[in-house]
């Protein structure tokens, strides 16, 4: 605040120019630009292996899970939370839809046969059942968070380990069988819009519109609702925003269910994507979803993010694993890659804050 | 102004027989405070002598442990600073309790979202250019320029956040202003324009509690000045008739103050 007079004052001289540290730009374009090096190599080595309509659309439709549980974390970073559990919570929700789904949709003879009367009941049923399984684990998260005070951290990595053994305990540990193949033929691969794109046909199926479109939505909630608003004033001064009237924990525990309903949505869409509910993999998608977050410009810190910069990030293991299963190369490299890269977003971040404190 | 004699004379706020304990520390005794209509009351003292606490425990940021507080004349348990707030107590605490990573008026409107019309509004879609408008409007009423109302507060310095703490208080308070340090971080002009501010709102007939470590600036303000040391109020100046050395005086219960109070 400066006085009503616009002469520069001996006090303005307190007052900084809009001096943005370099580290701050760099974060800001970091993302992209990783991204982009990451194509190029891909690009010089396997050429138009890698290069090729088809493969780039495979890398959107292979996105679309992780870009609705980042979507979920996002949320969650911006106040200064994290949720470890979305990877297993996925799990429990896929096999809990898998399990529900079945059950409604023929008698146990029927199912043993391979048939499936009922399945315009149970599909749909079961997906929903998925849902509410993440929207159940993500209030379970934000109640305790809230109600017993305990750190995000420690409550959500035992929600992973609750869900993550629920999800075994009911499926026997294995892939659950004899979903109806309908949930996959009929919904997961179904062609909503074809191209044909240099002699290639371009696809564009549920899973991308429905992850495409949360990620929409969630954009226009951050930025332009009083959710929104909150999600940032919370994560940037939660005591704050507690004096100003903002009902904190309540807000929090919509948060925790978000990212849990998200992650339910994420293991229904996996149903529809492969037909199965797979235990074994998804462990390392909290790694993955945590990471698209931060890479793409949010803070483990608080009050700063957006869901661009997340979707962004999203391409970045996304890409790397299609990039390299085509080298030939153990896809496991994906993990060492995708650790390696958040360690140095988040190095980043820390010295964006340090910055900015200084000021 | 206007007011009766009567009315004039009941406070709009009062604490009577305030004590707050921190473990083994006793941070206020039976503390008593008025603050009538269209006056400045300065609380001084020493840094630890409570004046935070007090304030805290007005505000409804600390819980009441024993006393009474009443507003209007009646008894009042605020049992958040937001209910204080809903009363039209208006505060701008020490630790300035802004979120750094928005903006002034998204600050400013804090809590007090204005939404769009019908459905989007229903929706929480904000009504953001409405926000800015008022904002704009009330500091140019008070005459206060915030530079950068678009800007983060993490880019604005230290001075310019104070100012922004100080401007949401003044343009939304009704009834009671608190400002605890207010002009700690201020330079020169700034805190010109600050004091100029408590002058305005004293004279729309709102009294404001000023804390300060400044004795020329709350020797410039004040009409009433209460002394608290090791949590106890020790006495009560008139800016008038007293100087600064007898303030620092009471503050630190050197002996000079005694003498002379004696006399
Ligand atoms: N949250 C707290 N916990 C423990 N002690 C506190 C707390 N807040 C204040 N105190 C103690 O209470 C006393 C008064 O502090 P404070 O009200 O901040 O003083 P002032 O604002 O006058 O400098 C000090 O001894 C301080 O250490
Ligand atoms: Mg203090």
């Amino acid at each position: 605040m400066s006085g009503a007079t616009e002469t520069p004052s001996e006090a303005d001289t307190s007052a900084l120019p809009p001096r943005r540290p370099y580290l701050s730009r760099m974060s800001q374009s970091f993302t992209p630009v990783i991204l982009l090096l990451i194509i190029i190599v891909f690009s010089l080595r396997e050429g138009a292996s890698f290069l090729n309509p088809r493969n780039f659309n495979d890398i959107i439709i292979d996105s679309s899970q992780l870009v609705v549980l980042t979507v979920g974390l996002t949320f969650v970073i911006i106040t200064a939370g994290i949720d470890l559990s979305v990877g297993s919570v996925l799990i429990l929700s896929s096999v809990v839809a898998a399990k529900v789904m079945i059950a409604l949709s023929g008698t146990p003879q029927d199912i043993a046969n391979f048939q499936f009367p009922t399945q315009q009941v149970g599909i749909p049923v079961g997906l929903l059942a998925g849902v509410v399984t993440g929207l159940i684990c993500g209030v379970i998260n934000g109640a305790l968070i809230t109600r017993l005070q305990m750190p995000s951290f420690i409550v959500t990595l035992g929600m992973l380990g609750i869900a993550l053994g629920l999800g075994q305990l009911l499926s026997g540990g294995t892939s659950v069988p004899n979903v109806p193949p309908a949930v996959q033929s009929a919904i997961g691969l179904r062609e909503l819009v074809g191209l044909e794109i240099g002699g290639q046909r371009v696809r564009i199926t549920p899973p991308v519109v429905i992850a495409y479109g949360i990620a929409l939505v969630a954009a226009v909630v951050l930025n332009r609702t009083r959710f929104g608003r909150y999600t940032y004033a919370i994560g940037s001064n939660a005591a704050a925003s507690r004096r100003a009237g903002v009902n904190v924990n309540l807000h929090l525990v919509k948060i925790y269910a978000l990212s849990g309903l998200l992650a339910g949505v994420a293991g229904a869409m996996d149903l529809m994507r492969f037909g199965t509910a797979s235990v074994g993999s998804h462990q390392s998608d909290n790694l993955a979803a945590i990471s698209a977050s931060v890479i793409g410009g949010t803070s483990l810190f608080g009050g700063i993010g957006t869901i661009g910069g997340s979707v962004v990030g999203a391409f970045i293991p996304t890409v790397l694993r299609n990039g390299l299963v085509i080298t030939r190369v153990q896809p496991f490299w994906q993990n060492v890659a995708i650790g390696m890269v958040l360690i140095l977003a988040v190095y980043i971040d820390q010295r964006r804050r340090k910055a900015e404190e200084r000021m | 102004m206007a007011l009766s004699a009567a009315l004039a004379r009941q406070p709009v706020l009062e604490a009577r027989g305030i004590n707050k304990h921190f473990g083994p520390v006793q941070a206020l005794t039976e503390v008593n405070l008025s603050v009538f209509p269209g006056e400045v009351v300065a609380l001084i003292g020493d840094n630890g002598a409570g004046k935070s606490t007090l304030i805290n425990v007005l505000t409804g940021v600390l819980p009441l442990e024993s006393g009474t507080i009443l507003f209007n004349g009646e008894p009042v348990h605020f049992s958040s600073p937001h209910e204080a707030r809903e009363c039209g107590i208006e505060t701008v605490y020490q630790d300035l309790a802004v979120a750094p990573h928005l903006d002034a008026v998204a600050n400013i409107f804090l809590g007090r979202e204005r939404r769009q019309p019908g459905i989007a509004g229903a929706l929480g879609f904000l009504n953001n250019p409405l926000m800015r408008k008022e904002t704009e409007e009330q500091l140019a009423k008070l005459r206060v320029r915030v530079p950068g109302l678009e800007r983060r507060l993490v880019t604005l310095s230290g001075g310019q956040r104070q100012g922004v703490a100080v401007a949401r208080a003044v343009m939304w308070a009704s009834k009671v202003v608190i400002m605890d340090e207010p002009t700690a971080a201020l330079g020169v002009a700034q805190t010109a324009m600050v004091l100029d501010l408590v002058r305005q709102v004293r004279d729309t007939g709102i009294p404001v509690v000023f804390i300060s470590h400044n004795m020329p600036n709350v020797y410039q303000v004040a009409d009433r000045i209460v002394v608290l040391r090791l949590g106890e109020i020790v006495t009560e100046l008139d800016p008038k008739t007293t100087s600064i050395e007898d303030a620092v005086a009471a503050m630190t219960g050197s002996t000079r103050f005694v003498t002379k109070e004696v006399v």
